[in-house]
């Protein structure tokens, strides 16, 4: 432990000179907790659709209310003919395409199908796929609203509610839990904590050390009688407070400005926080140790925060990966502590409910630090 | 220790490293006294500077072994720290830290007391001359004062050795000689210096000189010692300098002349090694000169022959 405190200062002397790694610390986070909580959002409304009616009548008319009202079209354009139609989805103005026949009104007064075609644009499997879907249930609830209508005057009925009145013979009632609005805040806010805190205590660290080997000041320390845990714990321990200031006002942001509420135990939250963080300053020493200069670093980083954003389930759901890149989720630290998060923050989730993730942290952790630690040696080679 | 004024600081039994399969360091044997100059000499890439760090515990000999206060480098590596100072090529300072806050770190970095501290700044102020800018950044110091901050930092515990790896890389003279000055005057004090350098004058001042090629230490002593050597200057030879209009046309022809074995240009001079049996009339001849315009004078080695024509041999000896 020799040197400890000559190392701890100096590195807040550091700190002190270079406000610049503050900003880096405090402010990016918050510019990208702005991105991911207010800009990205994966409830798709209004897309936009060309209408091409060439029924001109009543009812086509209220289809294409229908459509509208529905909140996830809007129609930009009417089209009065093919060409216009076809241009208006190739130019891309347009995402769906509603053409609506010359005997819609006819066929549906004299008891025949009526077909709209709806075309969509599926370059986007996102908004394709929200399209779809919300043209199907346009499509059964019209025809089920005709058929209700029909079923009325005939005075038949495949089932009745409680009142007498016509109902469907299934109803499903679905009831949305622990994010009732589906509020995209509420899904990455929580994992964005995760991210936040790794990504900074993961350049910092390894920065701080790879900044001195290329100086050359780690020689001159290797050649002083500093102590490894010294030099180590020296240098670790501003970063790890600077990460945990950071958690904190990330958290803060998170319940005060995103109305993301915790559910769960605050101190159950930040002790495993603490566990993370530890990793992550692991994770750190680790590129240190492998980089030699502060470009290799930032490669080696970028190496880590990849998989670490992309596979933890923090964007995308981990259930439908294919099976060996799931596995490999399963060593990425970030993967454990983003379902904690969620699962403390928006479930209320105890020990009991998340040990096996709680567990794969620990782990996480213990392997990541022993490997770090020990390839951390005050030796040249 | 009653023999401290005469004991060897630093001593060395075929130390060896190796670098997967690039021999840096080969079976190399040298010591010195306590208070020399060790001036440690060598082409880039040589192994300079890995003897330094062997010497100083940051890097494992693959074999052999080394002293350094009569501890061993290998295994009492970090009691050999806390009584040596280092200054590398480098000049490892914190830029980003005043040159106070550089002292006091390395001061608490060897655990000095705070009151020691503040003392050994004031005797490093007087040494070095960096009192007047004790409150400005290292980065702001030119590179003469950042070198002698960084020898400050080096010396705040008291070191009884002192390696100094090129010290004066990309110094300007004046700083060069000033920092010299300084060095001569901790070996007054007793303090054991070892210093690498690629300058033939600085190794002229040291009191000793080893000389590395390629992993191998060719030789080593007093500098007066190795001109003697019979290697440097063998028997049936003698080394002249030639003084005539236009040495550096004259260098070629002398250099055609059988019986030259070197002939080197200095300055507006030729050093000529020629054997004892080429009469000096014949390189006149060969100049194209009268006798009245030439003039010719037996001289001593310098270390510089001394290195070229030991490390030529060695060359010539390795490729045989």
């Amino acid at each position: 432990m020799t040197g400890f405190w000559a190392i701890l200062l100096k590195e807040f002397a550091h700190l002190r000179r270079e406000p610049i790694t503050l900003f880096f610390a405090l402010v990016v986070p918050m510019l990208q907790l702005t991105i991911f909580g207010y800009a990205i959002q994966t409830t798709i409304d209004d897309i936009h659709t060309v209408v091409y009616d060439l029924d001109q009548r009543q009812d086509s008319r209220e289809l294409i209310a229908a459509f509208v009202n529905s909140r996830k079209f809007k129609v930009v354009e009417e089209v009065h003919d093919q060409a216009a139609f076809d241009h208006a989805l190739a130019s891309g103005r347009a995402k769906v395409g509603v053409k609506v026949p010359p005997d819609y009104t006819e066929r549906l007064l004299r008891g025949q199908q009526a077909t709209v075609q709806v075309l969509i644009d599926g370059s986007d499997s996102q908004v394709a796929t929200t399209a779809l879907n919300g043209a199907m249930l346009l499509g059964l609830n019209q025809s089920l609203r005709r058929g209700t209508a029909l079923a009325e005057a005939v005075q038949m009925a495949a089932a009745r509610d409680p009142a007498g009145r016509l109902a469907l013979p299934v109803e499903v009632r679905p009831r949305l839990l622990y994010n009732p609005n589906l509020r995209s805040a509420h899904f990455f806010v929580p994992g964005l904590v995760g991210i936040i805190m790794q990504l900074v205590t993961l350049f910092l660290t390894s920065f701080a050390i790879v900044r001195e080997r290329e100086l050359g000041t780690l020689e001159q320390l290797f050649v002083t009688p500093v102590g490894r845990g010294g030099l180590l714990l020296g240098k670790l321990i501003p970063y790890a407070l600077l990460g945990f200031i950071e958690t904190l006002v990330v958290l803060t942001v998170m319940v005060f400005v995103f109305r993301v509420p915790i559910c769960g135990d605050l101190l159950l939250l930040l002790g495993t926080s603490l566990l993370f963080l530890f990793t992550a300053l692991g994770l750190g020493l680790l590129v240190s140790t492998l980089a030699k200069t502060q470009l290799q670093a930032i490669q080696f980083a970028f190496m880590i925060m990849l998989p670490s954003i992309l596979l933890s389930g923090f964007v995308l759901p981990r259930a439908p990966m294919p099976t060996p890149i799931y596995v490999i989720t399963f060593a990425i630290p970030a993967t454990y502590f983003i379902e904690i998060l969620r699962g403390i923050i928006l479930r209320g989730a105890g020990p009991a409910d998340l040990w096996p993730q709680l567990a794969g942290l620990a782990v996480c952790c213990t392997v990541i630090l022993t490997l770090s630690v020990a390839r951390f040696r005050k030796q040249l080679d | 220790m009653t023999d401290a004024a005469t004991a060897v600081v630093i001593e060395t039994e075929r130390i060896t490293r190796r670098f997967r399969d690039v021999l840096a360091v080969d079976a190399v044997t040298l010591s010195v006294p306590r208070a020399a100059i060790y001036g440690f000499l060598g082409p880039n890439g040589s192994g300079k500077s890995t003897i330094i760090r062997m010497l100083c515990g940051v890097l494992r000999p693959t074999a052999g072994t080394g002293r350094v206060l009569g501890r061993d480098v290998a295994r009492e590596a970090e009691a050999i720290k806390r009584r040596i100072g280092y200054m590398s090529q480098k000049f490892s300072l914190y830029a980003d830290l005043s040159v106070t806050e550089n002292l006091d770190f390395y001061g608490r970095i060897y655990g000095l007391s705070r009151e020691r501290v503040r003392r050994r700044k004031r005797e490093l102020y007087d040494l070095v001359g960096v009192g007047p800018f004790e409150r400005r950044l290292a980065r702001e110091l030119s590179g003469g004062w950042k070198q002698r901050l960084a020898l400050a930092c080096a010396l705040i515990h008291e070191p009884e050795v002192l390696f100094l790896d090129e010290p004066t890389a990309g110094i300007d003279p004046v700083a060069r000689r000033e920092l010299w000055d300084l060095l001569f005057e901790l070996s007054g004090r007793g303090v054991t210096l070892f210093v690498t350098t690629h300058y033939m004058d600085e190794a002229e001042r040291c009191t000793h000189v080893g000389y590395i090629y390629l992993g191998r230490l060719i030789v080593h002593g007093k500098p007066e010692d190795l001109k003697q050597l019979a290697d440097v200057t063998p028997a049936e030879t003698r080394r002249l300098e030639i003084t005539c209009p236009h040495a550096t046309t004259a260098l070629p022809r002398v250099r055609a002349v059988p019986g030259v074995r070197d002939a080197t240009l200095f300055g507006e001079t030729l050093h000529v090694l020629v054997e004892q049996r080429v009469p000096d009339v014949r390189l006149i001849e060969a100049l194209g000169q009268t006798a009245a315009a030439v003039e010719l004078r037996p001289i001593a080695p310098t270390l510089e022959d001394v290195f070229v024509t030991l490390s030529r041999s060695e060359a010539q000896r390795r490729a045989s």
